[in-house]
């Protein structure tokens, strides 16, 4: 397996990245969205817990199925990989930035309107980061999961570790095969680890010392 | 011992704070039939009241809580939306006024800790004047003016979190919010409810200060009736449906309440009422020695001794009292020690003599420290305050 590594460490080091890459694009894509339907959301509990119960029945679409059923209309390559991966990111993150939002004190929103700032300011500059804690626990679940269902995007030709997976699955006992299998998976976990402390790190960065626990 | 106090008493500082001719920055209020009706209630909230709240004064609201007071209250900023009825800021109408725009203009205070916990102090206080659009620093010198006003060491608070400031503070760090764009009108939605009280009567004091320096008008919602006459100028008695029992002098309330309602609701001790409306500032204080810290103890304790006293007050640096040590303790020191006295009891000139002998039965002493503009204005007596009574008693019987 050391020979395999030494082997192939440019193919390996660039589906690494490549992996990486897909994941934080589109889970930075997927907060943005999450964010967005949950300020539309949240002030009405009915379409909230609608957006809740569609997050939670959406967690359950097996990925292989919907990166199959996806290829129809897209066909093979990284736009099918974007979708599927967007899709499931944006499910935990949208769930807590619901939670966070609607968790923000309401006297703290009445100061806020009190004191004369507009709704939009209010938003941005009380509820939002009040909730922020909130939307990056929800940030740091997604990216955990992704990591995994982006290598089920290599089913599609998408890009990432998962192509290693893939073909060493499909050449199982061939020369090879469980090597490639085995790095491909390692190299999954290990980069999921990598990426949970760096977004500890951006939390710590982006959170006011006020509310840190 | 009694030449000396006597002597020294006719320096004491000027008597109660109505009785001088006030500053006055605020503006006048009107009311005219402000209604509050909520679709699908049939009695409305708030049924057509009208008001006039004299500029640079304040004006308390007292009922019991769902009389829609606090509803009152909102409809004057505009948080809540009135259903009928003008409202005039001084000559202007501002009932169709952009809501953002005038809430910049009226200060407000609200019950609970209204601070935004994610921003320092700081941050916290000068928020209006930067939505005002202020220069940066002028902001900044703003910010620490205010805190300074509200007895908080900008040095020591201005890069705090609310978090780490305990209840009493974050009171005043509201108070200073409230005011950093300057604004004529202060709306105070019991602003010090659920603090201790002996934290409460201090921010009462301390509000009562700042107002004597400011002339703001303010507008404070209660439902402590002590809370009412201590602070308030006129005092505004509602029942349900905000209806307009008694409008008046908390004097007059008191020596003669309008409907059975008010005398119910004023309470059955309203002999010991009176001591809510007598001053610390208006009895005669004695004048203690005082030494700042650091001092030659000896000196002082000499002092002390020709002037037959048996403690001495010690103030800090910037004059604040900080303990009362007898002149036995201090004889063992030979500088004057800058140790903090956590229990001293203390009050202000504003405070009513209901304040004084609640401070002293915390503290367990027999007198309090009574602090003015300037320092130390000198030391009560609890028989001082038994004098007081003693003489509400004799005026109400005879």
């Amino acid at each position: 397996m050391w020979d395999y590594l030494v082997d192939r460490r440019g193919l390996i080091a660039f589906q690494a990245v490549q992996h990486v890459s897909l994941v934080v694009q589109c889970v930075v894509l997927a907060t943005g969205i999450a964010i967005g339907v949950a300020v539309l959301s949240y002030r009405s509990p009915r379409i909230s817990g609608l957006a809740n119960g569609l997050s939670a029945i959406g967690l359950t679409i097996p990925s292989f199925a919907l990166l199959g059923l996806l290829l129809a209309p897209f066909g093979f390559g990284i736009t099918p990989a974007v979708i599927a991966v967007v899709f499931y990111a944006s499910l935990p993150i949208l769930r807590n930035a619901v939670v966070g939002l609607a968790g923000v004190d309401q006297s703290l929103v009445e100061s806020a309107r009190g004191i004369g700032m507009s709704r939009l300011a209010t938003l941005v500059r009380v509820e939002l980061p009040l909730a922020w804690p909130v939307v990056l626990a929800g940030v740091r679940v997604s990216t955990q999961m992704v990591m995994g269902i982006a290598a089920v995007a290599a089913y599609v030709l998408g890009p990432g570790l998962g192509s290693l997976i893939f073909s060493g699955l499909s050449r199982l006992g061939g020369a090879n095969a469980l090597n490639a299998t085995l790095v491909g998976t390692i190299a999954i976990v290990l980069l999921a680890l990598v990426l949970d402390v760096v977004l500890v790190l951006v939390g710590r960065l982006t959170t006011s010392k006020g509310i840190r626990v | 011992m009694s030449e000396t106090i006597a002597e020294r008493s006719d320096e004491r500082p000027g008597s109660g704070p109505t009785a001088e001719a006030r500053h006055v920055s605020g503006v006048s209020i009107r009311l005219d039939g402000v209604t509050k009706q909520y679709p699908g209630q049939r009695t409305p909230a708030v049924d057509a009241v009208s008001l006039e709240i004299p500029a640079g004064q304040i004006v308390v609201f007292v009922g019991p809580s769902g009389c829609g007071k606090t509803t009152l209250l909102k409809m004057l900023n505009r948080l809540i939306e009135p259903s009928g009825g003008t409202i005039y800021l001084g000559d202007e109408d501002v009932t169709g006024q952009n809501a953002d725009q005038l809430r910049r203009r009226i200060g407000y205070v609200i019950q609970a800790d209204g601070l935004f916990p994610h921003m320092t102090v700081g941050t916290n206080v000068g928020l209006v004047p930067k939505m005002l659009k202020w220069g940066k620093e002028r902001v900044a010198a703003r910010v620490d003016e205010l805190l300074d006003l509200v007895g908080l060491d900008p040095e020591t608070y201005r890069d705090r979190y609310p978090k780490e400031l305990s209840g009493g503070q974050q009171r005043r760090v509201g108070v200073a919010r409230a005011l950093a764009a300057d604004p004529p009108v202060l709306l105070m939605d019991e602003p010090f409810g659920a603090v201790d009280p002996i934290t409460r009567q201090r921010l009462q004091d301390e509000l009562l200060r700042i107002q004597e320096e400011l002339g703001k008008t303010i507008v404070f919602v209660t439902h402590d009736f002590d809370e009412a006459v201590k602070l308030g100028d006129r005092i505004v008695v509602f029942d349900v449906g905000a209806r307009v029992v008694q409008y008046d002098t908390p004097e007059a309330i008191l020596a003669d309440p309008a409907e059975d309602y008010v005398a119910d609701f004023v309470g059955a001790g309203a002999t010991l009422k009176q001591l809510t409306l007598t001053r610390v500032g208006d009895v005669e204080l004695r004048q203690p020695q005082v030494a700042r810290v650091g001092e030659d103890s000896a000196p002082v304790v000499r002092r002390a001794q020709a002037a037959g006293d048996q403690y001495v007050v010690v103030t800090d640096r910037r004059g604040r009292p900080i303990s009362w040590p007898s002149l036995a303790e201090l004889s063992r020191t030979s500088t004057v020690p800058d140790t903090v006295d956590e229990h001293l009891p203390v009050v202000g000139l504003h405070s009513t003599l209901n304040d004084a002998l609640d401070t002293m039965l915390a503290a367990s002493q027999g007198g309090v420290v009574v602090t003015g503009r300037d320092g130390v204005a000198g030391v009560m007596v609890v028989e001082t305050v038994m004098a007081a009574i003693q003489q509400t008693r004799g005026e109400a019987q005879g």
